[in-house]
């Protein structure tokens, strides 16, 4: 282990201190969104949502149940599917396809409709040289802005069931999707997208470029309507690339600025919606707790990846290259790393972008040192809860909050109690079921991977690296998160398991929280007594964070030892 | 229709399939083209670089530079190398037998085109990202350090006193952002058309 340099720590010290000082200021105001305040710019552009309500025929004052509004959000995630798939498949034959690419392999088309729908971004394709600019903008870029949209609105709903009593309404799906997308994503990535493009990523409908390069070659150098995705791919936490090597590449990631910037859009909302959620249910305090937990276990992932990052792999110790850091090297394992990055930027987005089920990437997670390594996995087997999807990160925790406080209620004998709601068997087993479920898929899916020949077709790297690859690979699609250890490849097998991961990773775990919504919702709220557990206190963060570790940790930790730890204990090569 | 039917649920879908597709993946990427376009051409199209008129490359892909009359770009794992077409990382583990012979190839051919201009030179002095493949394939920029192990080459193959190849390498450093965020680097092909243009 050895400590980055100072210019690097204090890079990721003024990263989390301007994320925390804009967590307050978009969760005021995506509260008001959600509660239906005129906030400026739904009194600019009231007409068109009035308009989109009556062509709907609903409104806000049509409330669902969580029955309802599952079914509302099962249905729209179906219909999107279809003709994303068929769009990828035939567009070979549709315009905006400068390059002429042809139509995407029938395996792939399958994962990456359910990659994009589910808010996963999964990639078995590389961009610039599979997918059109029609399937990017069309097709991959509405299910950013969309499947973002479905997860915060479930979320909203949700946390409507802890903030109202009796009743069974959660409000109303279609409503909230709108405001999700018109007052919050669009926005947000009109201006990034603004910024991105004047900072060198390409916003154009040209195919691409050809350069004569100094030595008399020719240089094709791809681009295309990129700025305006990477905008939304950050903030709505997809993380699908337009390139290969998604924002490790110039063209989606240019200058130290642009990280930043970035960097900061990946966290955004998910942190302002833990304070959303606290001003939603009038006890701002019980946000600040859960962002305590988020933020801890984020500067733990950095504080590891980072040191061990600039360290250096076995490999390139062994060769004797200089691996110190100083003012004219980077130093450390710049194994498929980006010299404008280094090191400390390098760990902080593994870092993050693990946290956040984001899965874009600025470096090459493969090619990680192997405690480097374990830190994206671990984060992402925390179930995408450190932050997390935006919407689904705080809908997944909110069900260890509720297993946190039946564990607390046990301990000092009395019903447990979250917000003045009552948690009985039908909440523990609902949260039981959101937060178990994926972890039992995850290891299931693996051990078909790693125990039958087509499965084992897809790992790269031999050795310990190749297991961590499989386990990564239906870790990261399960958790929806999309990260990649990239040398897992595409056969019919892994892309078909794939997908099936994703569509149940995504959608178990959302009934469950909308039932626990609808659930709680129907509850009186009782008022605090002398005995009522304190949920916003450092005792409950202290075990919150216990349960966010144990639990996971109880079912990923033999596979952990079978890859990373394996790897990390030796030298030998494989 | 009103009320929430199964029936309803599908119309509404249907209609935000159609709309969504229009608004979020055609409206607003074609404004964000407009406005690019308009505000800053040079950026929205790759940021190529001309030169008599002639695309020479562009500032954000590093391209192949053979020669020893040039500073050399990082090692790149895309087919052919530094494809701008078609990026990808080298995904090999830290333990990776492949990756400790590519790096032992790649050492030994940086030992050996700059050991004759850097008399006693061992690995030690290479900075790791000579010897290491960047992320993109495309990276196009090198460290410092590696610019000024690359200087003496370039200046006694180009004629040029040490002195100025490595004041343009001091200009050519690109800074980090606010001289705070990001890494310093020297892009290599802006420093090349330096070169050429000083000689």
């Amino acid at each position: 282990m050895t400590l980055p340099p100072f210019q690097g720590i204090a890079q990721i010290a003024v990263y989390v201190i301007v994320l925390l000082a804009l967590t307050p200021l978009l969760g005021s105001y995506m509260t008001r969104v959600y509660e239906g305040d005129r906030v400026l710019l739904a009194r600019w552009f009231g007409f068109a949502e009035r308009a989109f309500y009556r062509l709907l025929r609903t409104s806000p004052e049509d409330e669902q149940n969580w029955r309802e509004y599952a079914r509302s959000v099962l249905w729209l995630s179906i219909l999107f599917l279809i003709p994303l798939y068929v769009l990828l498949r035939v567009q070979g034959h549709l315009p905006l396809n400068p390059d002429g690419l042809k139509g995407v392999a029938q395996g792939v088309s399958v994962n990456t409709a359910a990659s994009f729908v589910t808010n996963t971004n999964w990639q078995y394709y590389g961009g610039e040289y599979t997918m059109s600019y029609l399937s990017q903008m069309a097709g991959l870029a509405v299910q950013n802005f969309v499947s973002a949209a479905v997860g915060m609105a479930v979320l909203v709903a949700m946390i409507r069931g802890f903030a109202r009593r009796e009743t069974e309404h959660l409000g109303n799906f279609w409503v909230d999707l709108y405001r999700s997308i018109v007052y919050i994503l669009l926005p947000l990535s009109l201006i990034a997208a603004i910024i991105l493009a004047s900072q060198g990523v390409p916003e154009t409908f040209s195919g691409h470029a050809v350069a004569h390069t100094l030595q008399g070659g020719t240089q094709e150098i791809a681009r295309g309507p990129v700025a305006s995705q990477i905008a939304i791919k950050q903030l709505g936490t997809n993380g699908g690339g337009f390139y290969n090597s998604n924002s490790a590449v110039p063209f989606e990631n240019p200058n130290g600025f642009t990280n930043f910037l970035e960097m900061i859009y990946i966290l955004l909302i998910g942190s302002a919606e833990v304070y959303m959620f606290g001003k939603m249910v009038r006890a701002t305090r019980q946000g600040w707790a859960i962002l305590a937990v988020m933020y801890l276990l984020m500067i733990v992932g950095v504080a590891v990846a980072a040191p061990a990052e600039q360290h250096g792999s076995p490999v390139l110790h062994d060769s004797g290259v200089s691996l110190a850091a100083s003012s004219t090297s980077p130093g450390g394992n710049m194994t498929d790393k980006e010299v404008r990055f280094g090191i400390a930027n390098t760990a902080l987005w593994a870092t993050i972008t693990t946290d956040a089920s984001n899965g874009s990437v600025n470096g090459g997670h493969d090619a990680f040192t192997a405690l480097g390594g374990a830190v994206p996995l671990t984060n992402i087997f925390i179930g995408e809860v450190i932050f997390g999807g935006v919407g689904s990160g705080l809908y997944g925790m909110l069900m260890l909050v509720i297993l946190a406080v039946f564990v607390g209620g046990l301990m000092v004998g009395r019903t447990p109690e979250y917000l003045g709601k009552k948690i009985e068997a039908k909440e523990i087993k609902l949260a039981v079921i959101g937060s178990i479920f994926v972890p039992i898929v995850v290891l299931v899916l693996t051990a078909v991977a790693m125990s039958t020949h087509a499965g084992k077709e897809s790992i790269f790297n031999a050795g310990p690296h190749g297991f961590t690859e499989a386990f990564y690979a239906y870790t990261s699609q399960t958790n929806n998160n999309g990260s990649a250890f990239a040398g897992y490849g595409a056969t019919d097998f892994s892309t078909y398991l794939g997908a099936f991961a994703m569509l149940v990773g995504r959608f178990v775990p959302l009934i469950a929280a909308l039932a626990i919504g609808g659930s709680v919702a129907a509850k009186r709220i009782t008022p605090p007594s002398l005995g009522t557990m304190h949920t916003d206190g450092p005792t409950f963060v202290g075990l919150l964070t216990g349960l966010v570790i144990l639990l996971p940790a109880l079912t990923i930790l033999p596979a952990i030892v079978l890859g990373p730890v394996v790897e990390a204990l030796t030298t030998r090569l494989f | 229709m009103s009320g929430s039917t199964a029936r309803g649920d599908l119309v509404r879908s249907v209609l935000v399939v159609v709309l969504g597709t229009i608004v979020l993946g055609l409206a607003y990427p074609a404004l964000m083209v407009g406005i690019s376009q308009l505000a800053f051409s040079n950026q929205a199209n790759g940021s190529l670089i001309t030169d008599h008129g002639r695309t020479v490359g562009s500032k954000l892909a590093a391209q192949a530079f053979t020669s020893p009359a040039y500073f050399h770009p990082r090692p790149s794992a895309t087919d052919p190398a530094y494809n701008a077409n078609g990026t990808t990382f080298a995904n090999l583990g830290p333990n990776s037998r492949q990756l400790a012979s590519n790096i032992s190839a790649n050492l030994a051919a940086v030992l050996k085109l700059e050991g004759p201009y850097n008399p006693g030179l061992t690995a030690a002095q290479v900075p790791v990202d000579a010897v290491t493949t960047s992320a993109s394939g495309i990276d196009p920029d090198i460290s410092k350090a590696y610019a000024d192990l690359q200087a003496r080459r370039v200046a006694a193959v180009r004629h040029l006193p040490l002195a100025t190849v490595q004041k343009l390498i001091d200009e050519h450093v690109d800074g980090r952002f606010l001289d705070f965020f990001g890494e310093p680097g020297v892009n290599v092909l802006e420093l090349n058309l330096a070169l050429d243009q000083e000689h």
